[in-house]
């Protein structure tokens, strides 16, 4: 493993994966949010709604997953070698999650057994949301590698940190939901998600408050970073700054609020992490530059993939969600 | 042979991608003649195609949700059971996969939502551009998916740096000799498959009595592309094999079932072949076509099985009865295609029901071909999965154990089941009652939404 620093065209794309897993995490966070909310009420009139609410998106949204999974392998070949292997069963539940949760929309109302399929549609969000906490505590954590593969046991994500992280992540996606409802909704539906926001911060802060206690003591290596680092607590800040906002928003009933500040809370904890992994893809072993897949590999990349396809992708992007843009219809009303 | 995980990963690998191709060989297809029929309906203003057009969709949006979450199956597995390969040939597929994400996943996905429930929010140029976007999308996606594959099938245009492979000639790799025939067969065989499921669908609903001027759409856009289209794949299929002979000689001979070196060659039409003895059961065979088949004389040498050592033998039996269930399918399309454009040019080809019938039994055969001759091209790879550099039980994740990929496996046959049992029972009641039932719209974006419950 060579120390080099990493080339123009390796920054290039480990920049423009963050990017896409911050896109991700936004877009999916919400529908994933909207599932588990979806499973929180049996009133069949809220539960259209909520469907309704994210049915032309969540193909879309899904599909940053496999642009931030595609670029790994194609970026960084290295990471994505060990990566999936060592969360062989999370990445198992993900995938039997996304088919659930895909599925529920074309299959339910469809006549054979719907509350099996609404079942499979909140289950499948949970699981989804958890175990991609889950990844993100077995990262603090450390992955045991040799000879650039993984050389673990199938169950080290199994342990105290993941989990809170995977439960952390169920309550932030669940807000993010909730905003997403408040926005786009309409009718009771906006009350209902109103009344739970406040419940599912409480939630999140409270694990994500278990979780630092039990980095303190398990994950050295993140905390020795984090000391040289000490400008990282500005991104905690930030994050603190923006829950408070969203529940302030919710106070004052200012529709756009929740979800805005949501999302400004995930780019803090975003940008924490990155403080604390930075220059690590696998923290701490796997660095960005020794990851990097070669040149004529990231160049190629480039010129069609980062320089035209990724800009035009998100032009498109805004467009189908401008289409879409307001409040729901509701038939009747 | 032994239950590891390499075998395990290899029979779970065809399990999840067999599983896959079924959907995006019909999508691809109906995405297009969606597409194509919305612009009939903008042009002509006849209210059937509006209808065909509504119906259609409601089975694309179905295919093509269990195409999307079977397909990101597939962008995983590369990772979780094949860890090796992805590290050694990350460069090269990597990218690949890479460019298909961004330029058709996202693609078809964002439109795709237009396309289902922004009908009553865009302008009607806007709309029939979101179908063409869609369509686009899934005929970009074959495309890198095959750049993919024959990369795989014939390594071209890269170099090796410490085991590594690293790409340096990327033309070769995108527009290589093997890419340029294998796509078009793929993109044939799925036009193929949905224009069978279109005509097979107008002849089901003519046998009932419903449907009665649809019907009669369908059978003619269905027959018709069918007739124009099979001669070109077979034309498309004789070069594939070309190339085979050129780049594969092994899995030619596997294909052939030819077990020594023969000049002439024999062709074996059918036959059993038997892997233990190395020769031909109950073999059907015609002296010289072999030859024929192979270069275009009638007495050129052609090599047999064992001239390969053993360690680089293909299975023999898979690829050659998969090869040659394919083919049979390409004539069963032909003369289904061509009998009902007789027939259509006769005026008879409504009253005759034995006809409809064989029309509507045929829905099958796409499928069935477009399958067969992925077997044929995987199966007969072995046992390399990159064609003479990396063997398939070295390309398999080393922390992997026979436990870990069982108990995968089984979750994966376990909630396919489940998922394809339904699956079939709603395409059977939406094939049945969509064209002659109008739906309830529900709350959300639009009108067109599904009913609820
Ligand atoms: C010839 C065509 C073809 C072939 C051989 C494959 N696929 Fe596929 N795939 C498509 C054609 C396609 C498509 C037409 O683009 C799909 C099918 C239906 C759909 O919704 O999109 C799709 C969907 C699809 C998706 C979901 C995309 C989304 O979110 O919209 C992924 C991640 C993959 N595929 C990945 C793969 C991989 C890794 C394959 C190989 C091992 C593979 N596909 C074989
Ligand atoms: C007489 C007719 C046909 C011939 C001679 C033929 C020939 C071939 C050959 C030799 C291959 C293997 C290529 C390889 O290993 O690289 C192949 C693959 C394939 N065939 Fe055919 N084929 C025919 C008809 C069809 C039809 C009708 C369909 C579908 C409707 C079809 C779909 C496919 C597919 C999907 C593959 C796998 C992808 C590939 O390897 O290109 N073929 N065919
Ligand atoms: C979609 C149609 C496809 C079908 C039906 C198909 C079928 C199969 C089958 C039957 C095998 C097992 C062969 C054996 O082990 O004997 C296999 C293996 C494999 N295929 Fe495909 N395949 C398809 C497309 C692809 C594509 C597009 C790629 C790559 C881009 C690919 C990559 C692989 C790999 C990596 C393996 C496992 C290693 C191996 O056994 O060689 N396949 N496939």
């Amino acid at each position: 493993m060579s120390p080099a620093a990493p080339s123009d065209l390796a920054l290039f794309w480990a920049g423009a994966i963050a990017f896409s897993i911050i896109v991700y995490v936004v877009l999916d966070g919400f529908d994933l949010g909207v599932g588990m909310l979806f499973g929180a009420t049996r009133d069949p009139e809220l539960r259209e709604e909520m469907m309704g609410s994210i049915s032309p998106f969540w193909d879309g949204n899904e599909t940053w997953l496999i642009v931030v999974g595609a670029s790994l392998f194609a970026a960084f070949p290295a990471v994505y070698a060990i990566f999936l292997p060592a969360f062989y069963f999370p990445v198992l539940l993900l995938l039997f999650g996304l088919m659930f949760r895909g599925v529920a929309f074309e299959f339910r109302g469809r006549g054979g057994p719907s509350s099996l399929w609404s079942a499979g549609f909140w289950i499948g969000s949970g699981l989804v949301a958890f175990v991609q906490g889950a990844a993100v505590g077995a990262m603090i954590l450390g992955i045991p590698i040799k000879d650039n593969q993984y050389a673990g046991g199938p169950f080290e994500w199994l342990r105290p940190l993941p989990v809170l992280c995977g439960i952390g992540l169920m309550f932030g996606y669940g807000l993010l939901g909730a905003g997403w409802l408040i926005l786009k909704s309409p009718t009771r539906l906006r009350d209902w998600a109103y009344q739970r926001a406040p419940f599912l911060a409480g939630g999140m802060a409270a694990t994500l408050f278990l979780a630092t206690i039990v980095t303190l003591v398990q994950a050295q290596g993140v905390v020795m970073r984090l000391t040289e680092r000490p400008w990282a607590a500005l991104f905690a800040l930030a994050g603190a700054l923006s829950l408070f906002g969203a529940l302030r928003g919710v106070k004052s009933r200012r529709d756009g609020q929740p979800f805005a500040f949501t999302i400004l809370f995930f780019l803090s904890a975003f940008g924490f992490l990155a403080a604390a992994f930075w220059p690590f893809m696998i923290p701490y072993s796997v660095t960005v530059a020794s990851a990097a897949a070669p040149e004529s590999s990231l160049s190629f990349l480039f010129w069609g993939a980062g320089l035209v396809a990724l800009p035009v992708v998100l032009i498109y992007s805004v467009v189908v969600h401008a289409v879409f843009w307001g409040k729901l219809r509701i038939q009747g009303h | 042979m032994e239950l590891d995980p390499v075998l395990l990963s290899r029979i779970q690998f065809a399990f999840v991608v067999s599983f896959h191709i079924i959907f995006p060989s019909f999508t691809i297809g109906l995405a297009a003649w969606l597409a194509t029929i919305e612009g009939m309906s903008m042009a002509t203003r006849n209210p059937v195609y509006r209808r065909l057009f509504d119906f259609w969709l409601k089975v694309f949006a179905l295919s093509f949700a269990m195409g999307v979450v079977s397909g990101i199956v597939m962008a995983f597995q590369f990772g979780t059971n094949w860890s090796a390969l992805s590290e050694r040939t990350g460069s090269i597929q990597g990218p690949l996969l890479g460019y298909e994400a961004f330029t058709a996943f996202l693609l078809e996905a964002s439109f795709f939502g237009i396309m289902l429930l922004g009908r009553d929010r865009t302008p009607p140029w806007f709309y029939f551009f979101s179908c063409c976007m869609v369509a686009l999308g899934t005929m970009l996606s074959s495309y890198w998916i095959l750049c993919n594959n024959s990369w795989m099938q014939v390594p071209l245009g890269h170099t090796i740096v410490d085991g590594k492979l690293i790409p340096d000639d990327w033309k070769a790799i995108l527009l290589g000799p093997v890419q340029r025939i294998r796509w078009p067969h793929m993109l044939l065989g799925a036009f193929l498959t949905t224009s069978m499921c279109v005509a097979a669908t107008g002849a089901w609903h003519r046998l009932r009595g419903t449907a009665w001027e649809e019907s009669r759409v369908m059978l003619d856009w269905g027959l018709g592309l069918a007739a124009v289209l099979i001669p070109a794949q077979i034309l498309l299929g004789h070069l594939a094999g070309d190339i085979v002979h050129k780049y594969q000689p092994a899995k030619f001979a596997a294909i052939e079932a030819r077990w020594h070196d023969e000049q002439p060659a024999a062709e074996v039409l059918v036959g059993w072949p038997d892997e233990a003895t190395g020769r031909n059961l109950y073999a059907l065979s015609i002296p010289r076509l072999g030859s024929f088949i192979a270069t275009g004389t009638w007495d050129s040498k052609e090599v047999g099985i064992d001239s390969f050592p053993v360690q680089d033998r293909p299975p023999v039996l898979i690829p050659f009865w998969t090869f040659r269930i394919m083919v049979g399918m390409a004539l069963v399309m032909m003369a289904i295609s061509w009998g009902g454009v007789l027939l259509r040019v006769l005026g008879r080809l409504e009253d005759e029901r034995w006809f409809l019938w064989l029309a509507f039994l045929s829905f099958p055969t796409g499928f069935v071909a477009v399958l067969a001759g992925w077997f044929t091209a995987e199966v007969g790879r072995q046992p390399w999965v990159v064609y003479g550099l990396l063997r398939t039980k070295d390309a398999v994740t080393p922390s992997l154990s026979t436990p870990m990929v069982l108990a995968s496996l089984a979750g994966y046959i376990l909630v396919y089941s489940l998922i394809y049992a339904f699956g079939v029972v709603y395409f059977y009641r939406l094939m049945r009652d969509g064209l002659t039932r109008r739906t309830q719209p529900a709350a959300g974006y639009g009108l067109n939404t599904e009913p609820v419950q």
